[in-house]
């Protein structure tokens, strides 16, 4: 893969819902490697469904090129499976991420699937549990972490992977400040490239230099942050 | 409201350190179904051989350093619905019978409690796997311990909900159960796809990793060894 | 019920584990299986323990039913009728499983009887009324008959396995315990007609497709079978000569086989045993019969 070229390059996607509402109308995005990205938008506007086909659980019309590999028509076999090592998502419902009985086993799932034998398996989980502070968690079962200890396992299921590009749906859902705090500060030390689906401003703020904003099914605008919230009166203290 | 707030204290247990803890499951659960068969095939004659089989019990608890008289009102649940069969059978003449009916139950309970006890619930998952129960059905109950308390929080959460708006005791209560059932219902599905979808973006294969292999020992093959010893003798009553 | 270990005889509770192996085996592989491809495919099972895990939460929900009593939903119909037999069956299994070896609700060694009543006679019995009549104006009434079925015959069946392990019940024990399956039966099927009409409002694809079926045959055949199963229950417990002797044809026919005449002298434990589980295995085949003919389904 060339350096400088874009991780995501999509052109011209529309999506279908199957009762026939058009969810996507034409969306044309790139994400260049190491790049941080907000994505706003109201509720409903296609922010999550967009997010769904960067790594192939929705197929739509149009172009979608992910870290070189195309996703357009019928896809050779293991590449679904090779697109979503590169795609790392972290989904909105941390409990229906964290499915394994164990902290541990639930890590090392994603690299298990890759083909990893199980010792090694074990090993790079307990080291992406290091990587977001949650090693000790290791044996717990998933049902006594607080929200904000399970989005941080959620993020070492899909580090452990070792993906391009992280792509989180409102990480922020549930989370007290401290461990908003937190997660801004573990983000920042990531170096890949992000994709942030958030109602969060200040979050946002924090993290992402470029924004888009979605406005039913259709990218409004694209570029500065700060210059997007600002134009479409955008953080909770606008008129 | 019962089965959910049991299952707390179990699983309190089950994540303690014991040297009965750190037995392997497999050798564990092949001893409980050795002192299950030897307790029900030992008939109502011979009461002492009760008595050794309470002893076993009692060391295996205390091998696992677990609160006597907790897990002593645990497995007294069955008491109430053995002692109506015992009060019949006692009625037809067999107090020997009765008796030992109530015995049996209560030693019964109290093994299975015992093992749930010491034994974290995944390694007793592993264990059925090693007794060939089929594994799809074990990875279901895996699921289903993972998701129990989650679903079971969704029913505290409405039951709230339901009484805030002086809801129990309508005459339209019946149709709200029927419809928290099916809101219930709906949310699981939900759930269910919102799991399946988070398995395929990690790249699940169709089939879910095999669990690494837990290597049996020496201390483990010991155990397992005098454990049934011990029961053996005392159900030949030796 | 669950039936808790200690009450049921050597022979029964042995022979009942045996029988359900097979039974488990069967709704494990028939759960797994993808239709499209040869291959065997784990991706229902979070659904199915998710379906688990909504069961028992289910079952607390309180049904008030009036003089301050409140039923509740079993669900192993209401099951049935949403992911098919099958599949049903795995779920229950896997419900009774956990409660046995984590809540100590049902023995460990009785599984075998109360996987059978509950997740496989139950779930059947649960699902062929609705499957047969679930179409049009009988609908509503089908499902009402699967949850009342699945309870009674559930719950019959422990009674037998009771009864014919010696455990002592008077005729009245024997009578009350009856009438309140019967109640709890009722109970299941207004249960479970409310709660599949409110699934249904919010999503009319839940329930599986009811195929009619003109065949009168099933209706009798169906009707016997449930009569087989009453009438055994009473005999056993008025009368367990009276089985013996209504047997005695077969004694007769098979007085060729000495083994059967050295089983005679056996203990009387055993021998009530092999009585009453002879009497079970029809019945149980009769119902794994009726489900291969009625119960393949297009979509797993």
């Amino acid at each position: 893969m060339k350096s400088g070229a874009p991780v995501i390059d999509i052109r011209a996607l529309r999506y279908r819902y199957p009762d026939g509402t058009l969810a996507l109308d034409g969306i044309d995005f790139q994400l260049d490697p190491g790049e941080c990205v907000a994505v706003f938008g109201a509720n409903g506007s296609g922010k999550t469904t967009f997010v769904l086909h960067l790594n192939g659980l929705l197929r739509g019309e149009g172009s979608v090129e992910v870290c070189g590999l195309r996703m357009d028509g019928a896809l050779k076999a293991g590449a679904l499976a090779a697109i979503r090592t590169r795609v790392g998502l972290v989904f909105q419902n941390s409990d229906e991420q964290l499915f394994m009985p164990t902290v541990l086993a639930d890590v090392a799932f994603g690299v298990a699937n890759m083909g990893v034998p199980p010792k090694q398996a074990a090993l790079k989980a307990q080291q992406a549990l290091e990587q977001v502070r949650m090693a000790s968690a290791a044996a717990k079962a998933p049902y006594h972490l607080s929200a904000g200890e399970k989005r941080r396992v959620a993020l070492a299921g899909v580090l452990a992977m070792q993906p391009e590009i992280l792509v989180l749906d409102e990480p922020t859902t549930s989370l007290d400040p401290p461990g908003q705090r937190e997660l801004v500060r573990l983000l920042r030390q990531l170096p890949q490239a992000k994709i942030l689906v958030t109602h969060d401003v200040d979050f946002a703020a924090a993290l992402a230099t470029r924004a888009v904003f979605f406005e039913r099914g259709r990218i409004a605008a694209d570029g500065d942050v700060h210059a997007i919230i600002e134009q479409f009166h955008w953080s909770r203290g606008s008129e | 409201m019962r089965s959910a707030l049991r299952h707390t204290s179990v699983e309190r247990w089950s994540r303690g350190v014991s040297p009965l803890h750190f037995m392997d499951a497999r050798a564990k659960l092949v001893v409980l179904l050795v002192f299950l068969t030897a307790v029900a095939t030992t008939s109502k004659h011979v009461p002492w051989i009760y008595g050794g089989y309470f002893v076993l019990l009692g060391a295996a608890i205390f091998m696992a350093r677990l609160p006597v008289l907790a897990m002593l009102s645990r497995a007294a649940w069955v008491l109430p619905f053995s002692a109506i069969f015992a009060a019949m059978t006692w009625w037809a003449g067999d107090f020997a019978a009765a008796l030992v009916l109530i015995v049996k139950s209560f030693l019964s309970i109290l093994a299975a409690l015992t093992l749930a006890a010491s034994t974290p619930w995944t390694r007793l998952l592993d264990a059925l796997l090693f007794l060939r129960v089929p594994r799809p059905l074990l990875l279901v109950i895996q699921f289903l311990a993972r998701y129990l308390f989650v679903v079971a929080d969704q029913v505290a959460h409405m039951r709230q909900a339901a009484y805030s708006r002086g809801g129990a005791r309508s005459a339209q209560a019946f149709q709200a159960a029927a419809g928290a059932v099916g809101v219930l219902f709906a949310r699981s599905w939900e759930r269910a796809d919102g799991i399946y979808q988070a398995m395929l973006a990690r790249g699940f294969t169709g089939r879910f990793p095999a669990p690494s292999a837990v290597p049996f020992l020496a201390r483990d093959a010991i155990f397992l060894c005098l454990s049934i010893a011990a029961t053996v003798l005392v159900r030949l009553a030796l | 019920m669950h039936i808790p270990d200690g009450f049921l005889s050597t022979p029964v509770w042995t022979t009942l584990d045996l029988a359900a192996v097979p039974a488990v085996v069967w709704a494990a592989r028939k759960t797994q299986a993808d239709l499209e491809s040869s291959d065997s495919d784990d991706r229902r099972i979070p659904l199915l323990g998710v379906m688990g895990a909504f069961v028992f939460a289910a079952q607390m929900i309180n049904f008030p039913i009036g003089l301050g009593t409140s039923g509740h939903l079993v669900g192993g119909a209401l099951l049935a009728i949403a992911l098919g037999p099958a599949t049903a069956a795995t779920v229950m299994t896997a419900v009774l499983i956990l409660q046995a070896f984590l809540l100590q609700d049902g023995g460990v060694m009785a599984l075998g009887a109360n996987i059978l009543n509950m997740a496989m006679v139950g779930v059947l019995a649960g699902y062929l009324p609705y499957r047969v009549w679930g179409r049009g104006r009988t609908r509503q009434a089908s499902i009402f008959l699967s949850g009342f079925l699945s309870v009674t015959l559930s719950g019959s069946l422990a009674l037998t396995e009771l009864l014919i392990s010696g455990v002592p019940m008077s005729r009245k024990l024997v009578l009350i315990s009856g009438v309140l399956f019967l109640v709890g039966g009722l109970m299941e099927g207004a249960i479970t007609v409310a709660a599949l009409r409110a699934m249904e409002r919010l999503n009319p694809a839940w329930a599986r497709p009811a195929e009619p079926v003109r065949s009168r045959s099933f209706i009798f055949v169906g009707i016997g079978v449930v009569a087989l199963f009453g009438l055994g229950t009473v005999l056993t417990s008025r009368a367990p000569d009276a089985l013996e002797s209504a047997l005695s044809i077969r004694t007769e026919l098979q007085s060729a086989l000495s083994w059967y005449q050295d089983a005679k002298s056996w203990s009387r434990e055993l021998h009530k045993a092999l009585a009453g589980l002879s009497g079970m295995a029809i019945l149980y085949a009769c119902l794994m019969l009726l489900s291969r003919r009625f119960g393949r389904q297009r979509s797993a």
